[in-house]
């Protein structure tokens, strides 16, 4: 076998590198999907598991990564989001790491795909139950802002001690009259564990209950998986005279003119000009190209 | 005063290593009683408090607490989920340093209604009306109940970790120099406070000092320790207008007269 790897070197000084499908070692993804079992059957406890170093730096999604090379096969089609675009670095980055350690098919298409790889938001487009959601996570313990001591706050998951986290809230609206987390809200998972939702902003978390799609979430640096199976009930935290709310636009997407969808603010000129769009682009392409217009949008005939 | 006490101590004993902390202490306390444990620095008054409130766990011997139910339990046999349940609403654990005691970044409101949101309490107008309430009780003024501990003096953080303990209605409260650090106008006014407290909810109350003025004003009955272990008991104006043990006797005479 040496002789024959010789003689195919190739000319060039780099190195012919094969990677193992989906670049990390069986062993490895089977250490990532027994940690990723439990999880499922512990919904919304965070396993520890040996994260493993990849050729990207924390804060880039290893925990995510990770975790959809332990459940990608061969047959799946991979979309990867960041802040719902499919565009954007961190997308772009994963999902050419993909094609080249696994050369699966990738889409941005959300109902095409199996497995979604996400940072931030999840998709306006409804999941099925044959989808698995794959968050990156950058800190996963929901009380770590309240109580830095890791030992107390595996104390409290196990004793369901969750009065601190409603002291957050309560602060919230002691400084401020209303809830004001927007992002990374808590949630409670199948009436038991108190989860952080990653930082998706509180808009999503209706999303998350009852879901049909099965949802992973992976923390690279802080080295933990948890998970909430499918149609689990997600109740975000709250109290009885200051409800749980997502947000509210006034006005639908400028270019695709959806209401009831996630906007992001894109800033026109130097002189106050503003639009909300869409901050799913999949979502939204796929509107413009059924003929919706908005009021800054182009009509999809024209523009083509 | 009922018959029944409320929390026994028996043959309680810890050492750290070789060393003693303390060394079969036996005592008990009834229910609206207040208990001093007087002593110089290192007799073991802080060890003995850590082993009452299960903070520390014993060598030898044992405590047993009488539960709601009225049943007498071994506080080294139940779960650590019961021992934490009635660490905050059966008992108060005020510290020296309220620092230790509070959250320093989190509103008095907040920490004073932490242990209602710790219990279910999940309604904020309630909680908040709660708060106020206690803040009065402590006479911290209502429109500083959104300030954070950092902007209160050393006596107003000491009332507010009192307000934070005793909005549970718990039944024994455990106190480390409450007043230690405090200059002597405010430790008169915070001594005063206690004792109203103390007496209008009926509670018990363990208290560490090494100040025999502190015992005199509050306490009903005092224990005196040295080197780990109890050398006298007895009630508080026995011990301290005719003690017994030359140790006492020295201790008495050492308080300086105003």
């Amino acid at each position: 076998m040496s002789a024959q790897a010789t003689s195919s070197m190739p000319r060039s000084s780099m190195p012919d590198i094969t990677y193992n499908f989906a670049y990390l070692d069986e062993q490895t993804k089977r250490m990532i999907r027994r940690a990723i079992l439990k999880a499922i059957a512990v919904p919304g406890y965070q396993v520890p598991f040996a994260a493993r170093e990849m050729p990207m730096p924390y804060g880039w999604g290893t925990g995510g990564v990770q975790v959809t090379a332990a459940v990608l096969g061969p047959k799946d089609v991979l979309k990867v989001i960041d802040q719902g675009a499919d565009d954007t670095t961190n997308a772009v980055a994963i999902r050419g790491f993909f094609e080249k350690t696994a050369r699966v098919a990738t889409t941005t298409a959300t109902a095409d795909a199996t497995v979604i790889q996400t940072r931030h938001r999840i998709p306006e487009t409804a999941l099925n139950e044959n989808q698995i959601l794959v968050y990156q996570v950058p800190i996963p313990e929901p009380l770590r802002f309240l109580e830095p001591r890791e030992t107390e706050t595996r104390q409290l998951h196990a004793l369901a001690e969750y009065g601190l986290m409603h002291v957050k809230l309560y602060e919230d609206i002691a400084r401020h009259g209303h809830i004001a987390t927007t992002y990374a809200y808590p949630v409670e998972v199948a009436g038991r564990y108190v989860m952080d939702p990653s930082p998706i902003p509180k808009f999503d978390n209706p999303k998350m209950d009852d879901c049909p799609a099965l949802q992973l979430f992976g923390a690279g640096r802080e080295k933990r998986i948890y998970a909430i199976p499918p149609h689990t009930r997600v109740h975000s935290l709250d109290f009885e005279d200051h409800p749980f709310k997502v947000q509210h636009f006034a006005k639908p997407c400028a270019l695709c003119a959806a209401t009831g969808v996630y906007l992001d603010e894109v800033i026109l000129d130097d002189k106050g000009g503003r639009m909300f769009v869409c901050s799913d682009t999949d979502y939204c392409n796929t509107r413009q190209a059924q003929g919706h217009v908005g009021e800054l949008g182009v009509p999809a005939e024209d523009a083509a | 005063m009922s018959e029944h006490p409320l929390l026994i101590a028996e043959g309680l004993g810890k050492n750290y290593g070789a060393r003693l902390g303390c060394r079969d202490v036996s005592l008990e306390v009834y229910p609206g009683e207040v208990l001093a444990v007087v002593g110089e620095s290192g007799s073991g008054k802080s060890t003995l408090l850590g082993l009452l409130s299960t903070e520390l766990t014993p060598t030898a011997g044992r405590v047993s607490y009488r539960l709601r139910d009225g049943r007498l339990a071994d506080l080294s046999t139940l779960s650590a989920a019961e021992r934490r349940l009635l660490m905050r609403t059966d008992w108060g654990l005020i510290r020296q340093n309220p620092a230790d005691g509070l959250r320093m970044a989190v509103s008095a409101g907040g920490n004073v209604g932490e242990r209602l949101m710790a219990v279910g309490w999940r309604h904020y107008g309630q909680i908040r009306a709660e708060a106020l309430d206690w803040l009065a009780k402590v006479e911290i003024a209502g429109d500083r109940i959104d300030d954070d501990p950092r902007a209160f003096s050393g006596g107003m953080r000491q009332r507010l970790q009192i307000a934070r303990n005793l909005v549970t209605r718990p039944r024994l409260v455990f106190m480390d120099e409450p007043t230690g650090g405090l200059d002597v106008s405010v430790q008169a006014r915070l001594l005063d406070l206690i004792r109203g407290l103390v007496s209008d909810l009926g509670l018990a109350v363990i208290i560490v000092t090494h100040d025999l003025a502190v015992a005199r004003l509050l306490s009903h009955r005092m224990v005196v320790m040295r080197q780990g272990r109890v050398i006298e008991t007895g009630l508080t104006d026995q011990v301290l207008d005719d003690p017994r043990e030359p140790y006492t006797q020295l201790l008495v005479s050492s308080v300086l007269a105003a």
